[in-house]
């Protein structure tokens, strides 16, 4: 038991490890408008090793490899969308916060407005039954 | 209509099971590789025993491999690497030693200590194609076929359930002629 609550705390503590190294080369930038379209382009790409957080967050080692390969491609004359590619071609849709538009996703996207309408249905189905029916309850006695 | 609302909390119960049972795996976390059916990216690095000799993917085609990404920074190699050895020197298929961002002297002295199964350690000590092969932490191992083509891929430590149950079976799957 102790060998396994000692095995648990070791695990945790080198997750954190990974997610904590801090950089010892921090990116420059040549000005303000690299520096805009750089954190907006890192802000909608997800750090693949601590994956609740986007690249521009994370401070996993994967991260900072991942933020110097997009500053490079974007000093290469690449588009954000080729960037973008680059990086799904690698390490598949998951990188992406804001998913495309397509088969797969297809339910992610629109199964929202579904549920909405077969809520909106439901709704207008029970309102059209109790509409003929009127006599609202005249007792002032009731509160609700 | 009275069985509505009932219907419903049963219709999300049933979604949030399912949504349990669907994470049930231990590398949940673990990313589907887009790069399995596709070529392996080429790469050229130097051999860790050898620094002047470059290895490169053309020189690995021809027959199938395992490519083993491994550090000695990285605990759950250690885990690992009893397993590795086993498979290793059963002499199913080479597994190439994938040694990433490394320093030289600690990997060489991390295979000296817990030995080196390895056919052959290549050594990228600044990162230079883990990009390209959509590796994002240690240890990860590729299945390359003959023509070099990715086959399978796992994140995590393997063990020797993973190794039977995928690893061989997609390695018999791509030597059978198409």
């Amino acid at each position: 038991m102790k060998a396994r609550l000692l095995a648990l705390a070791l695990v945790l503590a080198t997750a954190t490890v990974w997610c904590q190294t801090s950089d010892p080369t921090p990116l420059r930038f040549h000005d303000t408008t690299e520096e805009t379209r750089f954190r907006a382009l890192v802000t909608e790409l997800r750090c693949v090793m601590c994956q609740n957080q986007s690249l521009a967050d994370s401070n996993a080692q994967i991260a900072h490899d991942l933020r110097r390969e997009v500053l490079t491609l974007m000093r290469k004359g690449r588009t954000d969308a080729q960037i973008r590619d680059y990086l799904v071609a690698r390490y598949g849709e998951f990188v992406l916060y804001k998913p495309r538009v397509e088969g797969k996703t297809w339910l992610l996207w629109f199964g929202p407005a579904l549920l909405l309408l077969a809520g909106g249905f439901v709704v207008a189905r029970v309102v059209r039954r109790h509409a003929g029916n009127e006599a609202l309850p005249s007792d002032d006695a009731q509160e609700w | 209509m009275r069985w509505l609302p009932l219907a419903m909390f049963a219709g999300l119960a049933v979604l949030l099971a399912a949504g349990v049972w669907l994470s049930r795996k231990p590398d949940r976390d673990a990313l589907p590789s887009p790069l399995i059916g596709k070529p392996a990216p080429a790469f050229s690095l130097p051999v860790l025993h050898e620094p002047g000799r470059l290895v490169s993917l053309g020189d690995l085609k021809g027959a199938a491999f395992v490519l083993n990404v491994w550090g000695s920074w990285c605990p759950s190699c250690r885990d690992e690497h009893a397993v590795i050895t086993r498979f290793a020197e059963s002499k199913r298929v080479r597994v190439v030693g994938y040694n990433w961002k490394d320093d030289h002297a600690d990997a060489l002295r991390w295979l000296e200590q817990f030995g080196n199964p390895y056919w052959v350690v290549v050594a990228d000590e600044d990162s230079r194609y883990a990009l390209d092969w959509g590796i994002y932490g240690a240890p990860e191992t590729f299945l390359v076929d003959a023509n070099g083509i990715i086959r399978w891929k796992h994140v995590g430590a393997l063990t020797d359930d993973v190794i039977q149950d995928q690893l061989l079976p997609a390695l018999a799957q791509s030597e059978q002629p198409r």
